[in-house]
């Protein structure tokens, strides 16, 4: 499960797998912070639900912090790996209206985490442009990406903040691979954006800043 | 009404073990219980765990099978267990809402410990705890936070900055009441309509 420390409890992947516990280095999770340095209550939209980590870290910062868990959600709508269609228009407004439903401009930062991989592609499209709306401008999106595009399962991760620049990772089982990106196809994603930076890493999990 | 009971769940009077003394909470003896009206006891009606029961002991209760609604001001540490809708102020107390609670409303405490379900805005001054498998939808205005894994949140958090001294809270001037208290009254909570 992507997010900032998602619940676990509630909603995750790989049943009775055991959780991996890994910590790493996050030079995109570190400009991301850099880049609202010396701010201070901002509001930042974390879609991978509430952790202590993270509720701390932000807290700590000044800033206030909304929390969505998103995968949860896009499991009530859609059910446990996506098994209602995510190309269903009504089913699609619905999702938008439960995880992402913020006045325009609304965020000076979101931390997707992985939640964009999730999503087929016109949930995708949607969720993008949602985003895109509530993101105040020139704010920043942090997002990861599986960097193999030709895996047919991905692990699940739980992301929690432990300093500016390094995270733990809990995976917690696999899912199926709904939709793995080159960095053309991010590009492609993110064209509406103003930039898009990739951060090379010698993990799997590729980091990406987008600029709104 | 505040105190309706669920149609699906009749209540069971509690009888406590022979073996054991009887709650402090099934059978409230602290002076503010008995200050309190004596109309209707908001206690739980049904068996709790031990547990429970201790971590429940001094403070007003509302049991599982009780429903209110409309607003509660409380000036002792409440728990409750049943469902609730309107708005819940304790604002020197402790508000815990137990596994079974479900509060639809907005919330002010001094500290507040969720094991069930709230949906609404919670104000916590000096703290409030979101514990396993508890639900909160609301935006959260508190000193401190603790949220367990396994806990779901939705909203937002604001960290405020604790009030300083305690001695420098102004305390409001008790006030004559101008008309009689209301009937639902209970153990030093105040239920109005």
């Amino acid at each position: 499960m992507p997010g900032g420390g998602s619940p676990p409890g509630r909603f995750r992947h790989g049943g009775d797998e055991p959780e991996v516990v890994t910590t790493r280095r996050s030079r995109a999770l570190e400009e991301f912070f850099l880049d609202i340095r010396g701010q201070s209550g901002l509001t930042i939209l974390d879609l991978g639900g509430a952790s202590q980590e993270n509720v701390n870290f932000i807290t700590n910062l000044g800033h206030r912090l909304y929390s969505e868990n998103f995968l949860q959600i896009l499991h009530e709508t859609f059910g446990d790996e996506g098994t209602v269609d995510h190309s269903n228009p009504g089913q699609i407004e619905f999702f938008l209206r439960q995880a992402l439903d913020y006045p325009e401009g609304h965020f000076d930062g979101v931390l997707l985490w992985d939640s964009l991989e999730y999503l087929a592609p016109a949930l995708l499209r949607a969720v993008v442009a949602r985003v895109h709306k509530i993101a105040r401008q020139k704010s920043q999106m942090l997002a990861f990406f599986e960097s193999d595009d030709k895996l047919e399962r991905v692990p699940c991760y739980t992301f929690r903040i432990l300093e500016l620049s390094s995270l733990q990772l809990t995976q917690h089982g696999t899912r199926p691979a709904v939709q793995l990106f080159n960095n053309r196809g991010l590009e492609k994603l993110f064209a509406d954006f103003q930039s898009v930076k990739f951060f090379l890493t010698r993990e799997r999990l590729r980091e990406v800043l987008v600029r709104v | 009404m505040w105190n309706k009971r669920r149609d699906e769940e009749p209540p069971k009077p509690y009888v406590p073990p022979p073996s054991h003394p009887p709650s402090p909470v099934a059978v409230p003896s602290a002076p503010s219980f008995t200050e309190s009206k004596k109309e209707a006891a908001p206690v739980s009606s049904t068996p709790i765990a031990r547990s429970d029961m201790d971590a429940r002991s001094g403070m007003a209760s509302i049991g599982k099978a009780v429903k209110i609604v409309g607003q509660i001001f409380s000036k002792e540490d409440l728990y409750v267990d049943g469902d609730l809708e309107g708005t819940v102020e304790l604002l020197e107390h402790k508000l815990t809402v137990g596994p079974n609670g479900n509060i639809h409303a907005g919330v002010k405490a001094r500290e507040v410990v969720a094991l069930g379900t709230i949906q609404g805005n919670v104000e916590a001054a000096d703290r409030i705890e979101i514990r396993k498998d508890a639900r909160l939808v609301g935006d959260i205005r508190t000193a401190r936070i603790l949220i367990e894994d396994g806990a779901y949140f939705k909203g937002s958090i604001d960290i405020i900055k604790p009030e300083p001294a305690r001695a420098a809270v102004k305390l409001p001037q008790p006030v004559a009441p101008a008309a009689p208290p209301p009937a639902a009254a209970i153990a030093g909570a105040e239920v109005k309509r």
